[in-house]
């Protein structure tokens, strides 16, 4: 070998041991020095995490009827991030889907397109990497069939799936106290810390009534599976597993029963008073309550079939749903709709009366009108009546004996705070009892949304008047219309705590509003004894073994600062109003004998509207068991159309006048059970009726 | 018949070989390292001049003399690519199972295959390593124009086309042909014969012998450069530098050479001789992150495998990303990144030091060859082999650039592992001489 070789082929041997010193040292670097990092980058690479949705739990009436029943279905759902990377955009491959799942091709695409600017419903509101569920109803047949065709529908997917279904008949729906469930937003699951469910692409979250008033209790805890998958995403095995754990059933206290009446008689009445000339009568709102403060019935109207929820709503739904039409019937008028009480209200008045140091017997005279305050105030009842008790003035509703009350209080009253300068001015005497009876407030309910009325205090009256005097003071006129008067009225002396609107308050009108619920736990607190309940829709939530896991009772909110013997002079004066006073043309025929029931009419007057129609009652009227409450505005009478509505109430709970009884002899049942199978027995004396 | 175990044995059969006493007898100087001091074997078997009158013609004899040839093998060299050839074949098995599993095949296939080529390969190996080192000057036209043909056909349509590349020639029977791991021989081969022979009073090659090198190199380099494929024409090149720079010649006229190499890069990459994707590749190997999906995905895929493998691997057939098709190539071009997760740093370490042991004793045969083409030929392996392996093993650790080239002897391949052992043969056959004469 010659002499340069040889030197160069020793730099060969030092340029070879280099590289393998390189490389060794590389993978030492990869493998030990920074090993655990690429680890876990591997673990993501081959481990995917899939939720596992649990099976939400049911809600269910008082003797274990589903409300919402939830079961599980086939459901064939498209990724769109693997169907559109086909070279046509997966065009026809949805459109062979939509032959075999016999849809039209252009709803399908609908379905699958992404909601974003400009799209209108339906269109899918959730991630696009999840799988959007174009079929919520598959027969096991098509699921196959669609399962077998994998090679030619790539990224279709049938899956077991829960959803939730309303078992009941359209018109028993209770839909706005259910309220609805819908896909959750990304910023709901920041808030809530909730795991999404990658698996079904459908995280439904209850957005209203009881499905979110009890959403956490209902969703149960969702199962994981990790899986490993290959390079094009196919799963390879399992590795981990925990089983979701199915959410608790809702027992609530509504008898779907009571509920079914209820929402026919209101509707009823509405329609009634639509008959009788008054088409503005398009709402309304009843309310079946236990005296212990358990909802047995909840009625708001309009209203709609919740089935409309599942599957996705269409555009037409929605918009008929929320729409401003002023229909909404999403909204639960029973807690949200606030309504003037008009003469029902007139309980509070009497027992502010009595507190204000008048005598029950009186007497009091009853003229056909009176003026205060240079302003005339009528009665209902044109004539004189004479002197009467306070009795005799609830049974006949004279409203003339209370405008006199309430303005002989408003004398005595603390006057010099009449011009309300501040928010913390004092409460008028009648206003703090009217207060105390839970008006003017929220009830506690536990339903998400809630109105708290109006009680016209001091206070209330400040804000009012700063929030409108700028408006007032735009509209009024001296000399226009009347309500450009009132308008001007307002703006010049809107702050003052005038005779006017005190004797106005008195018999539940002018700035008094009240919710249905409101006025039907009042008066369950009258009828009871004066324990003021914040009242309760779910009574228990028991979990998928048969456990009971809570008891909900209702809470007491409140003592209602009347003597037991005030309480019972006003009951008995109530139950006048059903034999000889003005709710006695409604309960003509009634079996009293049976059912003695005690109520109040209200027929409020609204300026610009027809009256609001109120009737409120309890029964039986020894140891009264349950309050019914009836209120549609716009109507006219509380006699002519809430009353016979209410008396369709009681005649379907306690089986009377041809009805058969929901709830034999007034007795509430006890809890449904559940066995650990998942069958609901219904508790003792309550087999389940079929409806 | 078995090769002896161990000396005592071998000394056991001389004894009672009735041929032991007409050994040539040589200085005992120069008696070879390693082995039994008398008699190791039948010397007139060597090629050359001073063929002794004892050529045995029986079968037995003969047998008896190839054995004794194969005595001469370098062993350590042979047991090196032997372990490598088996941790490979295991590695292949593995990183094939599962999709071979999947797609309803027989699971074994590939390590059938595999095995089947080390097989022929090793033949292959004897077979070229009982050749005089010297014949191979005779067959190395032969062999040249073979691989260049080759090359010429894979260009043609009867060359299929695999990522872009015409590299393979389909024969029937589902075999494959590559003719460029031949042309990576031939290469060799044919500049060391030039570059070897130097003129009677000349102690280094000409310029002349330099040129006529590398025009009988670019031939091959060429055709590699249409197929194309940027991995060979690459390592050619490397090695074929690392011929002319061995060879002895001048280093001015090296310094000569290197300008005039690097102004022939510069007019590639401005000419764009370099295909699209083959930029693409270099490109992404400069900022794999650029494109994850694209061409950076097998890279970064095969560091994450490596990385994850840790100290003691996963355990064969346990590696989550093999076993998930994640690394492209996984059983050919990226089978390390099978050894870095299944076997851990431990294995790795193992595959790299087996193959610093084939390119010691490759260098070490250079060294101690008694001719320049000799030197050149063992050389001109060592640096192929040492290149191969380092850009292989550097693009699956993220630092060498994606290229076609397989891992030697662990790769799956049937040309590759055939070239590479052809090439061991080549070495043992310049050991062999050496062994005799040194």
């Amino acid at each position: 070998m010659i002499p340069a070789s040889r030197r160069r082929l020793a730099v060969l041997h030092v340029i070879v041991a280099a590289l393998l010193i390189g490389l060794g040292g590389r993978v030492w670097y990869l493998q030990v020095r920074t090993g655990t990092a690429y680890a876990s980058l591997a673990r993501q690479d081959q481990v995917r995490q899939v939720v596992v949705p649990p099976v939400r739990g049911q809600i269910l009436d008082d003797v274990g009827r589903p409300l919402v029943r939830n079961r599980s279905s086939l459901v064939v759902s498209v990724n769109m991030a693997a169907v559109s990377r086909q070279p046509d955009g997966g065009a026809a491959e949805l459109s062979k889907l939509a032959r075999l799942l016999g849809m039209r091709a252009a709803a399908m695409r609908a379905k699958v397109r992404l909601c974003t600017a400009g799209v209108p419903q339906p269109c899918w509101a959730g991630s696009p990497y999840q799988p959007i569920p174009v079929d919520e109803h598959v027969s096991d047949r098509l699921a196959v069939q669609v399962l077998e065709s994998h090679s030619q529908l790539p990224g279709v997917t049938a899956q077991v799936q829960p959803v939730v279904s309303y078992p009941g008949p359209a018109s028993t729906a209770a839909a706005q106290v259910l309220g609805y469930l819908q896909p959750i937003t990304a910023q709901e699951v920041k808030q809530r810390h909730l795991t999404v469910t990658g698996f079904s692409g459908v995280d439904l979250v209850g957005q209203s009534g009881l499905e979110a008033q009890y959403d956490q209790q209902l969703r149960g805890t969702p199962g994981s599976r990790e899986v490993s998958v290959n390079a094009v995403g196919n799963v390879i095995g399992t590795i981990r597993q925990a089983s979701p754990k199915a959410g608790d059933t809702l027992v609530t206290s509504i008898n779907s029963a009571v509920q079914q009446d209820t929402e026919r008689a209101l509707a009823g009445a509405i329609h009634r008073a639509q008959a009788a000339g008054n088409p503005g009568a398009t709402s309304g709102a009843a309310v079946v309550m236990s005296t212990t403060g358990r909802v047995i019935a909840m009625a708001s109207y309009p209203t709609y079939n919740p089935a409309i929820w599942t599957g996705g709503i269409t555009r037409r739904e929605f918009r008929r749903l929320f729409g401003s039409s002023g229909s909404e019937p999403v909204l639960n008028r029973a807690t949200q709709g606030e309504y003037a009480p008009g003469s029902t209200w007139k309980v509070t008045s009497t027992a502010a009366a009595v507190a204000a140091g008048y005598s029950l017997a009186g007497p009091y005279a009853c003229p056909g009108s009176v003026s205060i305050g240079g302003r005339v105030f009528n009665n209902d009842t044109p004539s004189n009546s004479g002197a009467m008790s306070l009795h005799q003035a609830l049974v006949v509703s004279c409203d003339t004996v209370f405008y006199e009350l309430a303005y002989d209080i408003w004398l005595k009253d603390h006057r010099n705070a009449d011009t309300v300068t501040s928010p913390h001015a004092r409460v008028q005497e009648m206003q703090k009892m009217e207060l105390a009876w839970g008006f003017g407030r929220d009830t506690g309910i536990d339903l998400p949304e809630e109105s708290t009325g109006t009680v016209p205090t001091r206070a209330w009256l400040y804000d009012f008047y700063r929030q409108y005097k700028s408006f007032w003071c735009k509209n009024g006129r001296a000399g226009g219309t009347y309500l450009q008067q009132i308008e001007y009225d307002d703006c010049q002396s809107g702050n003052v705590w005038t005779p006017g609107q005190a004797v106005n308050a008195a018999i539940g009108q002018g700035y008094v509003t009240v919710t249905p619920l409101q006025l039907a736990r009042a008066y369950a607190a009258l009828a009871n004894g004066g324990t003021l309940y914040s009242p309760r829709i779910g009574e228990a939530l028991i979990s998928p073994a048969g456990h009971v896991v809570r008891r909900i009772t209702p809470p007491v909110a409140g003592h209602l600062p009347v003597s037991r013997r005030v309480l019972a002079y006003i009951r008995g004066a109530l139950a006048d109003v059903i034999t000889q006073g003005t709710g006695a043309p409604a309960f003509g025929g009634f079996p009293l004998g049976k059912l003695q029931i005690a109520g109040k009419t209200g027929t409020a007057q609204v300026v610009g509207k027809v009256a609001t129609s109120v009737f409120a009652s309890f029964a039986p009227v020894r140891h009264p068991k349950y309050v019914v409450v009836v209120m549609v505005p716009d109507s006219g009478f509380g006699a002519d159309f809430s009353a016979p509505a209410v008396r369709q109430i009681w005649d379907g709970i306690y089986g009377l006048e041809g009805h058969k009884a929901a709830l034999p002899g007034g007795r509430l049942p006890g809890l449904p059970k559940i066995t650990p199978t998942g069958n609901v027995v219904a508790p003792a004396g309550f087999a389940r009726r079929k409806s | 018949m078995s090769f002896p175990r161990n000396s005592s044995s071998l000394r056991d059969r001389r004894r009672a070989s009735p041929y032991r006493g007409l050994a040539p007898v040589r200085p005992a100087g120069l008696r070879p390292r390693g082995l039994p001091p008398a008699g190791s074997g039948p010397a007139g078997l060597r090629g050359g001049a001073g063929r002794p009158a004892w050529p045995p013609r029986s079968l037995p004899r003969r047998i008896l003399a190839s054995c004794a040839r194969l005595r001469k093998l370098d062993w350590i060299l042979l047991a090196a690519v032997l372990a490598l050839g088996l941790v490979g074949t295991l590695l292949v098995w593995s990183a094939t199972q599962p999709s071979l599993l999947q797609a309803g095949a027989d699971p074994r296939a590939y390590l059938k295959k595999q095995l089947l080529n080390i097989g022929l390969g090793l033949i292959l190996m004897l077979a070229v390593s009982t050749l005089d080192y010297r014949q191979l000057r005779l067959l190395a036209p032969i062999g040249y124009g073979l691989s260049c043909l080759g090359l010429v056909v894979v260009l043609t349509p009867l060359g299929s086309v695999v990522n872009g590349a015409h590299s393979w020639i389909s024969l029937p029977g589902g075999f494959q042909l590559e003719p460029s791991e031949y042309a990576k021989l031939s290469i060799v081969v044919v500049a060391a014969m030039i570059l070897g022979e130097l003129r009677p009073g000349d102690d280094r090659p000409r310029m002349r012998a330099v040129m006529a090198a590398v025009a009988c190199s670019a031939v091959p380099l060429i055709l590699v450069v249409l197929q194309p494929d940027l991995g060979v024409t690459i390592l050619m090149m490397t090695m074929l530098a690392g011929l002319v720079v061995l060879s002895g010649i001048r280093l001015r006229w090296l310094a000569a050479l290197a300008a005039a190499g690097g102004a022939g890069a510069v007019a590639a990459v401005n000419l764009h001789l370099l295909k699209s994707y083959q930029l693409s590749r270099l490109t992404s190997f400069m900022n794999p992150s650029a494109d994850p999906r694209g061409t950076g995905y097998s890279a970064a895929q095969s560091k994450i495998a490596i990385g994850s493998g840790g100290l003691l691997g996963h355990g064969l057939f346990h590696g989550p990303l093999t076993a998930g098709n994640f690394v492209p190539e996984q059983h050919t071009d990226f089978i390390f990144s099978v050894a870095g997760e299944e076997l851990g740093f431990a294995g790795a370490a193992v595959i790299i030091a087996l193959l610093a042991v084939v390119f010691l004793r490759a260098l070490r045969i250079a060294a101690q060859a008694d001719d320049q083409f000799g030197m050149l030929v063992a050389a001109g392996i060592a640096i192929w082999f040492a290149v191969q392996s380092f850009v292989n093993i550097g693009m699956t650790i993220g630092i060498m650039p994606v290229t076609g080239l397989p891992l030697p002897f662990v790769s799956y391949g049937g040309s590759a592992m055939f070239a590479d052992m052809i090439a061991i043969g080549m070495l043992q056959a310049v050991h062999r001489h050496l062994s005799i004469f040194s």
